[in-house]
């Protein structure tokens, strides 16, 4: 295995953007709406399609203006039909996230021939490619431009969440009290939406719009188990993001070559990477694992239930 | 630990039943015999654990520890002469059937895999829509009709069931006063037949006068047996704490406003 | 009695399309191209290819042997998902089919791998289709897992799974395509679906596969409904509630993997959601929701299809999608039995009865207000509009817009913006109105555990609710219990009906 200078620049774009995406992630899990993630990742094709055609170029502001109008779109459409239709929650996001991603399909087979679009590279991404296309130099330094959008992302996501902290913590954990404290719960959440909009915009590049989702979700679910504090569980979810990212990126070196392939996806094995990590929360976590479980469940059984009892 | 054995005349009996939520016991070994024939009300505050008991004894949770018997028999044996009355809230029911549907759910288990309902099935269920006062809304969806419209469909699926021994859990929630009236014709009458019903209750004032056998519960059975025994003002201070006195001022206040027979014609009197 | 005529009615749509395309053209080779030359006159031609008439019926009357069968493929696929669709919108697992068709990728591409390891056709389908299908149960097994053992929750249990398993499988796939040699093209297939692209083993797999679930959907009809309906209660009866879940969630895997090459791995969940929910604005009956989710699938899968065929750049899979959400759009708004167009009209027209009601009781009591101690009688008067705004917490513009309306309804005789008064039947009704309202209110005090200070207002909200059959059986309660009314009304008032 040979380490270039080219692969510290994919685990750094890989750590930028899972960061950018976990912080906003914490909040999707714990107002128990990672699914929604999933809906807007896959339905800002068609503001990105959109984007393509109006402008012609793939990295434009543009694009992230249209993405986060798409993901706000979303939103509300799923609410609408939620509320008005009294649909089922879920089925309704699968209604709205389906037709957009279809109509964004549409839309760039029909750009197919002015853009240099390819819908596999919207759903997965190629981070292998983004450190050869750089924008900015410092020093000797030439820094990829995929870096430079994720860490400005990142720094957004981040100034909104330390500024709006405790409203983002009261309208997740009660958006009606929050309402009653003048704390606008609406505008929270959509603000929570365009956050997750523009993220997976800004990722969609590196990663890919599907692989997208593990970023959100997986880093943030595996924070979830190990601490009982929402800034905690931010930083351990930034922390689950770095290590996904480095170890994903290791293993797409050597896996393959255990297997006698060539190479493979990078993004693909930082998904993976992630569910690890999950996976060890899932089961050595230190009070809600599935061992201290057992264990506990073990002690309490032991115990003699009529003196703890009194 | 061996299974304990009960004659097969006691239609429940539970020993050293322990349940846990997540870390949190709710339930402390239980241990409790129910006699045949009686009305039983399970009584206690908010957070003692009394669907939980019921929940436990049907397995719909897992139990930590403890025996259920059920006419000498465990559970699994004798599901047959068991019938369940769940919450009212614990369906949705937006859900596109009608009552005379959700009252012939109660035959499935004897039509058994595969067979579709026929006649015969649904002329039992109307029987027993029409023993609960309801057989008009046999082809009405659930969600156009009342809260106790609901519950009174919920025990006519019940009562198709024929069993032996009934579990109903807050069957008196939030329902009119024709519907309370009619489940406690239903209640004599299945007492009448034979049958055991044991039925979670909130509401103290009415206990003494729809139970001859309570059950205290709080996490623990405080104590049970006969309702004139049992349902005194002592035990009750043990199942409830410092609430109890509470609780009985608001009764006496709800007792004042709405005494029958006191009441001179002028519906602004009362405040 | 519906599912039984429904019964030998699909399996006969279904043999009847399976001997069509095999009966009727038996010599057609299945790699036919489409069209050559339409394909030629694509690529010179960079817009939109607007068929004419001709095209147009060539393929509604099925004649090229691909378009005939790709459209029919997708009807049958469309009918089978809409059945499955169903239960699984009931069981408020929707979104289950996202997680189970993301999770079915990973699962191609290993079988993929191992098959080339052993020698074998790396791309051969019923081997790819078995892996899809043991990574997807293997996928919703993991979601049911982390929901029951952790404390993170169904959704972002759904969306870990799903994403985590969908990377793992782009990087497997990954693997194979940089792999020497074999060739993994045709792969991504399983991602954007190659329509256009069937072929006749496509077709009877599908058929197949759309046949037995219809077949079990039926058989199981009364254990799903039950499960769907009441969880819990199931349980007590003794049915095996995993299991059956499992069985249910086996028919939606099936209908997913082979839906993931002809639809698309996203799409195919759209054709699981979009059809069943519409349906459900149609009716309260869930046999007749069923058929009409299979139709709606039906149709969808049909009109998408041959969309797609007349315009050859459009891919099939996202018309169709596109198609199954008009028909819901159209289903939300028109629907008879849950759309919103009819809830608006009838909450309109209860707040416009609610309106008129509060209007003639304010009128009747005022009038009343003014009855002389000496008469027995209350007289129709005329009143002034300003002592009416004072009754209630009406504006004037309010007041104006339900006295208009009033005056529509030949209730109010003379109004001249100062002093109203009541028509001979307005006066009746505002009586019967007034008396139904204290009989109710004193029901209310007298029968139900209700805080006296209360009672107007939650008299208010019911009274308008009850029918006029209703206010009678309250009546005749009152009297058998000798509790005299507390406002006799004048006997010319009573009016009988409602």
């Amino acid at each position: 295995m040979v380490w270039l200078p080219l692969d510290t620049w994919i685990v750094v774009i890989g750590a930028l953007c899972a960061m950018a995406c976990a912080l906003p992630g914490c909040f999707l899990v714990l107002r128990k709406m990672s699914m929604m993630g999933d809906a807007i990742s896959h339905a800002v094709l068609p503001g990105l399609a959109i984007a393509f055609l109006v402008t012609g170029s793939r990295a434009s502001f543009g694009m992230f203006i249209g993405a986060a109008i798409v993901g706000v779109i979303t939103a509300v459409f799923t609410q609408w039909i939620s509320s008005f239709g009294k649909v089922d929650r879920g089925a309704s996001m699968g209604i709205v996230f389906t037709t957009l991603f279809a109509l964004g399909l549409l839309l760039i087979v029909q750009a197919a021939d002015h853009v240099d679009l390819d819908p596999g590279c919207v759903l997965y991404g190629a981070i292998e490619l983004t450190p050869l296309d750089t924008t900015m130099t410092i020093g000797r330094l030439a820094i990829p431009r995929a870096a430079v959008v994720l860490a400005t992302v990142l720094l957004i996501n981040m100034a909104i969440i330390i500024s709006f902290f405790k409203e983002l913590q009261i309208s997740a954990f009660d958006p009606a009290l929050a309402t009653t404290m003048g704390i606008n719960a609406t505008l929270m959440h959509y603000l929570l939406m365009s956050m997750v909009a523009v993220t997976t915009v800004a990722s969609f590049e590196a990663v890919g719009s599907i692989i997208v989702i593990a970023m959100l979700i997986a880093p943030a679910a595996t924070a979830y188990l190990l601490t009982d504090r929402l800034s905690v569980m931010l930083v351990i979810s930034a922390v689950a993001a770095i290590l996904s990212s480095a170890l994903g990126h290791l293993s797409a070196l050597t896996v393959p070559r255990l297997f006698g392939f060539e190479s493979t996806n990078t993004s693909g094995m930082m998904a993976g990477a992630t569910g690890l990590l999950f996976g060890f929360a899932w089961i050595l976590a230190p009070r809600y694992g599935l061992l201290s479980r057992w264990f506990h469940r073990k002690n309490l059984l032991a115990e003699d239930p009529t003196v703890t009892g009194e | 630990m061996n299974a304990p054995t009960h004659p097969p005349s006691v239609p429940l009996a539970i020993d050293d039943l322990t349940v846990a939520y997540h870390r949190k016991p709710v339930l402390w070994d239980v241990d409790l015999d129910i006699p045949e024939g009686k009305l039983v009300g399970i009584v206690g505050p908010n957070g003692a654990g009394k669907s939980t008991l019921i929940k436990a004894c049907l397995e719909l949770i897992p139990k930590a520890s403890g025996h259920v018997t059920i006419y000498g028999q465990p559970y699994r044996k004798q599901r047959s002469l068991v019938g369940y009355v769940p919450q009212r809230e614990s369906v949705d029911w937006d859900f596109p059937v009608s009552a005379l549907d959700v009252v012939a759910m109660g035959t499935y288990r004897k039509l058994g895999w595969l067979r579709p309902v026929a006649k015969e099935q649904k002329e039992l269920a109307c029987h027993a829509l029409d023993r609960l006062g309801v057989a008009h809304l046999a082809n009405r969806q659930i969600s156009q009709l009342s809260g106790g419209q609901q519950q009174r469909v919920f025990l006519a699926r019940a009562l198709v069931q024929d069993a032996q021994l009934y579990f109903m859990d807050e069957p008196f929630a939030a329902v009119d006063a024709a519907t309370e009236r009619a489940i406690v014709t239903l209640l004599h009458e299945l007492k009448d037949q034979g049958k055991t019903c044991l039925v979670v209750h909130h509401d103290l004032a009415t206990v003494a006068q729809y139970f001859d056998w309570v059950v205290l519960l709080n996490m623990r059975v405080v104590k049970a047996g006969p309702t004139e025994e049992i349902f005194t003002k002592e035990n009750l201070k043990d199942t409830y704490g410092g609430r109890l006195a509470l609780l009985e001022e608001a009764g006496q206040r709800l007792r004042y406003a709405g005494i029958p027979g006191s009441y001179p014609g002028n519906p602004g009197r009362s405040q | 009695m519906i599912m039984q005529r429904c019964l030998p009615m699909s399996v006969f749509l279904l043999i009847a399309c399976f001997a069509t395309v095999a009966f009727a053209s038996p010599f057609h080779n299945h790699d036919q191209p489409v069209s050559a030359n339409r394909e030629l006159e694509a690529l010179s031609n960079r817009g939109i290819d607007w068929p004419g008439a001709s095209q147009i019926m060539r393929v509604a009357t099925l004649q090229n042997y691909n378009t005939r069968l790709v459209v029919l493929s997708t009807t049958i696929l469309g009918t089978a998902s809409g059945l499955i669709g169903t239960f699984l919108l009931l069981r408020k697992r929707s979104l289950m089919g996202d997680a189970l068709s993301h999770a079915c990728l990973p699962g191609i591409g290993l079988m993929f791998m191992m098959m080339g390891a052993l020698g074998g056709d790396g791309k051969y389908l019923p081997g790819l289709l078995l892996g899809a299908t043991l990574t997807g149960v293997g996928g919703v097994v993991l979601v049911l897992l982390i929901r029951n053992t952790t404390r993170v929750k169904d959704d972002a249990a759904m969306g870990l799974v799903l994403s985590v398993m969908f990377g793992i499988g782009v990087a497997v796939l990954g693997m194979v395509q940089a792999m020497p040699g074999a060739s993994a093209a045709g792969l991504e297939y399983f991602i954007y679906g190659k329509t256009a692209s069937m072929v006749m083993q496509d077709f009877t797999l599908i058929s197949a596969v759309a046949a037995a679930v219809t077949v079990m959907s039926m058989l199981l009809f009364k254990e799903f409904t039950l499960v769907c309906f009441d969880e819990g209660y199931a349980s007590t009866q003794g049915w095996p509630v995993n299991w059956l879940d499992i069985a249910m969630l086996s028919l939606v895997t099936s209908v997913t993997v082979v839906g993931l090459q002809a639809v698309g791995l996203i799409l195919i969940i759209a054709f699981l959601i979009t059809p069943a929910a519409a349906a459900r604005f149609w009716t309260e009956n869930l046999k007749r929701m069923l058929l009409l989710s299979g139709m709606i699938g039906a149709i969808s899968g049909w009109l998408g299809s041959s969309i797609s065929a007349l315009l050859p750049r459009l891919p099939a899979g996202a018309v169709i999608v596109v198609v199954a959400a008009t028909i819901f759009l159209m289903s939300m708004i028109f629907g008879s039995s849950r759309g919103v167009l009819l809830r608006m009209l009838a909450r309109r027209r209860l707040n416009r009865k609610v309106g008129r009601q509060h209007l003639l009781r304010a009128v009747y009591e005022l009038i009343e207000s003014r009855k002389h101690p000496e008469m027995s009688d209350v007289a129709n008067v005329a009143i002034s509009m300003d002592e009416l705004l004072l009754r209630r917490s009406w504006t004037r513009s309010e007041l104006e817009k339900l006295i208009r309306i009033a005056t529509h309804e030949d209730h109010i005789e003379y109004y001249n913006g100062k002093l109203i008064r009541l028509s001979e039947p307005g006066f009746g009704e505002a009586a019967r109105i007034t008396r139904n309202h204290r009989l109710w209110e004193m029901y209310l005090i007298k029968h139900a555990d209700v805080a006296a200070a209360h009672v107007d207002r939650d008299a208010d909200a019911v009274e308008h609710v009850l029918g006029a059959e209703m206010v009678r059986k309250l009546e005749e309660e009152l009297v058998k219990r000798g509790q005299a009314l507390l406002v006799p009304p004048s006997p010319h008032t009573i009016i009988t009906g409602a």
